[in-house]
């Protein structure tokens, strides 16, 4: 066993109300100059919708992520002959239109204007070329389902349904949606890293973290088309890739990273996990319809002392191993099975995790013409609102009895705490309900109190980084303090 | 002026380019960039890029490989099918990147293009300069005709004394005003390498055939470690 730590995340989408305060936290620490004006390393997308940029889930035309051929793992992009070729024109790469032209407004109109009898407006104007333009796209222009029929439409897992499933879905009183907040997913067999012809992407060891060492990339661009995600973006004025780095400078000062720490709803939960990276390519190379299964085999059980004695042989600290038994990652991964990846079919093993939103599937429009939770929960989901094929579709490569499991879960709690505190329930359904969904009453106490009471220091668990073994590897840490200070050795300024 | 043009400046245009090259590859590694705007730009660009840069790739290394395999190349062009198709093929090749290089710098000046955002004038003075070269090679191949022959017996013998550093330009010296350009400004295109874009062209990432897939870089580990992992392989 070759056992290496990962910081991992899971997302509760039935807490997150979609106020893109995560990506605002975001954009404002890290992606707030020339050539970044339109990263989103996070962005929040409305479901069913294209997303962004847009269509990026349709692999037939961005080639994103692994493919199987004859059971070895290939880029979908090519072989790397193939990429050599192609570096003068990326064929597949996405343009700033895929994504949207970033804009902002004149502000200086309002004060400026002469006298007259109009009130002034703030024309809007291109963020590159600071000239008049139009506004004909954003990063989350179909918020809300807004432009349903160009958007929401064309939603590539909408595949999944029959022709009566789609039509229905459009319908005003049937209108169903949700938000899935996306960043880089620190896979465990990055497709990124594995397309980039000079090696420039990286995964960190101590914790998994995937970085563009931004003085090796040359820009030749096959990341971002090689991560299915596209989560790695291309700065147009320094002519490098950049992407999420999982606010490593924070995290390495003990802090959670700035979406997280700013989420509004508390959907979202950090913590260590342990891995056997001998099974990375075995695991990736599995038959769809196991991929998820394998995955979460692939994570070790902390607890287990032939998992610690492996670990710590294997130059793990005993302090991240202690991080990792306080995971809430493995709790809601490996232990309750309630989180799921997202499109684990693109093979790349994404370490970010979702437990899918329950409220809209099961919720139904009563007499008075109120949505009010399904009463008959045990085949609710057959009838659910928002097709379970449509979720498999996004987190399960299309496997409903993953998703169906989920949510035997979410309403087993739900029941179970509804019977025990209301009492409308009697605790012999409760008790049904909980065997449908495998689950134990220490199970649901330990999943309620995660989902809605605990602290953020028990949300966000962040492992120590053990910076100071780092500089006592290369140099005496009292001249390294000397010697050294944090930040750039040289202004990184764009070659010519 | 010949010895000016024809020997003191190719040895200043060599020495800074290996000179700067190699200082800034050490000093400014993140400036080695192919400094692509792709992402701006998408259509212009494949009508420019990928006839420029295939044409470019095998013109050069036909140059260079006729220049280093003297006696291969002229065996090659003495018969006269072979010198026939060897020109034609060349002829096509620098008309083709000569194309390439039209769209690209047309692509740069079109008014409105965003790509100007990310033009500097380096740009500009690479793309003239490329312009003279490619359209001074190209009228070489039809004013003078049969270049691929008589270049064994000009260009190359002197390349080879400029290599031995025992300078002698008595064989380019008489040629036309025109093959002359193109000698210039090959140089020329030499000098600005180091200071410009034009560096990306060493940066070609074979290594990437031979690479293991995944990159995995310790912080913990003494330096010296393989950076790739073993789990997964090529």
């Amino acid at each position: 066993m070759n056992i290496r730590s990962q910081v991992s995340m899971v997302f509760h989408l039935d807490k997150c109300i979609g106020c893109h305060t995560c990506s605002l936290a975001c954009k404002n620490l890290w992606t707030d100059r020339p050539g970044t004006e339109y990263m989103w390393w996070n962005n929040v997308e409305t479901k069913p919708g294209t997303g962004y940029p847009t269509l990026y889930e349709d692999q037939e035309q961005y080639d994103g992520g692994w493919v199987l051929e004859d059971g070895k793992l290939r880029l979908k992009l090519g072989s790397k002959k193939s990429q050599l070729i192609n570096l003068a024109y990326n064929p597949r790469l996405p343009t700033l239109d895929d994504y949207y032209h970033p804009f902002t407004y004149r502000y200086s109109d309002l004060i400026d204007a002469p006298l007259g009898d109009d009130q002034p407006v703030a024309r809007p104007i291109s963020m590159i070329t600071g000239e008049d333009m139009d506004i004909e796209a954003g990063p989350n222009w179909d918020d809300d389902l807004s432009g349903s029929p160009i958007y929401a439409a064309n939603d590539p897992n909408l595949k999944a349904l029959t022709e009566d499933e789609r039509r229905r879905f459009f319908e005003l009183q049937q209108l169903v949606y949700f938000y899935l907040p996306r960043m880089c997913n620190h896979c465990l067999n990055p497709s990124c890293v594995a397309a980039c012809p000079s090696g420039a992407i990286y995964k960190r060891g101590e914790d998994g973290i995937v970085l563009v060492s931004q003085e090796k990339c040359q820009g030749w661009r096959m990341c971002v088309s090689g991560c299915p995600y596209k989560k790695v973006y291309f700065n147009w004025n320094s002519g490098k890739a950049e992407k999420c780095i999982l606010c490593y400078p924070r995290m390495e000062m003990g802090e959670a990273p700035a979406c997280m720490h700013s989420c509004v709803g508390k959907i979202r939960y950090l913590g260590v996990v342990l891995y056997d990276a001998d099974r990375i390519e075995e695991t990736a190379s599995r038959p769809e319809s196991e991929l998820v299964e394998a995955q979460r085999e692939m994570i070790l059980d902390p607890f287990d002392p032939e998992v610690i004695r492996n670990a710590l042989s294997s130059g793990i600290d005993r302090k991240i191993v202690e991080s990792a038994q306080k995971s809430p990652i493995y709790k809601y991964v490996k232990q309750w099975r309630m989180a799921l990846p997202l499109h684990p079919e693109w093979r790349t093993l994404p370490m970010l995790f979702y437990i899918p939103p329950l409220l809209p599937v099961t919720a139904t429009l009563n007499q008075q013409g109120c949505y009010e939770m399904e009463t008959d929960f045990f085949s609710s989901l057959e009838s659910a609102r928002l097709p379970i094929r449509y979720m498999a579709s996004l987190f399960s490569a299309g496997d409903e009895e993953e998703v169906i499991a989920v949510y035997r879960k979410l309403l087993g709690v739900r029941i179970y705490k509804r019977a025990q505190t209301v009492g409308d329930i009697s605790m012999e359904t409760a008790q049904r309900a909980l065997d449908e969904a495998h689950l134990t009453p220490e199970d649901v106490e330990g999943i309620y109190y995660l989902t809605a009471l605990a602290g953020a220091d028990e949300r966000m668990v962040v492992p120590p980084f053990l910076r100071e073994q780092v500089v006592e590897l290369g140099i005496d840490t009292q001249a390294f303090q000397e010697e050294r200070g944090a930040g750039f050795l040289y202004w990184p300024k764009r070659g010519l | 002026m010949d010895t000016l043009f024809f020997i003191a400046f190719p040895y200043v245009a060599l020495i800074l380019a290996i000179g700067v090259g190699i200082y800034r590859y050490f000093r400014h590694p993140y400036t080695y960039s192919s400094l692509s705007s792709e992402i701006l730009e998408k259509r212009k660009l494949f009508w420019g890029s990928v006839p420029f840069h295939y044409g470019i790739t095998v013109i050069l290394l036909t140059h260079l490989l006729a220049a280093l395999f003297p006696s291969a190349a002229s065996w090659l062009l003495r018969g006269q099918i072979r010198r026939l198709v060897l020109e034609l093929t060349g002829m096509a090749l620098g008309l083709y990147a000569l194309f390439g290089l039209i769209v690209l710098i047309i692509r740069r000046l079109a008014p409105k293009s965003l790509v100007q955002a990310t033009t500097s004038y380096m740009d500009g003075i690479v793309l003239f300069v490329l312009l003279v070269q490619l359209g001074s090679g190209v009228g070489v191949a039809i004013f003078n005709r049969w270049g691929g022959l008589w270049y064994l017996d000009t260009a190359v013998p002197w390349f080879w004394s400029l290599a031995s550093l025992h300078p002698d330009m008595s064989t380019v010296a008489a040629l036309p005003a025109l093959p002359k350009l193109h000698f210039l400004t090959g140089f020329v295109v030499i000098l600005l390498f180091p200071f410009s874009r034009l560096v990306h062209l060493v940066m070609f990432p074979i290594q990437y055939l031979w690479r293991p897939y995944q990159v995995v870089i310790w912080n913990r580990r003494p330096a010296g470690t393989s950076p790739y992992s073993k789990e997964v392989s090529r």
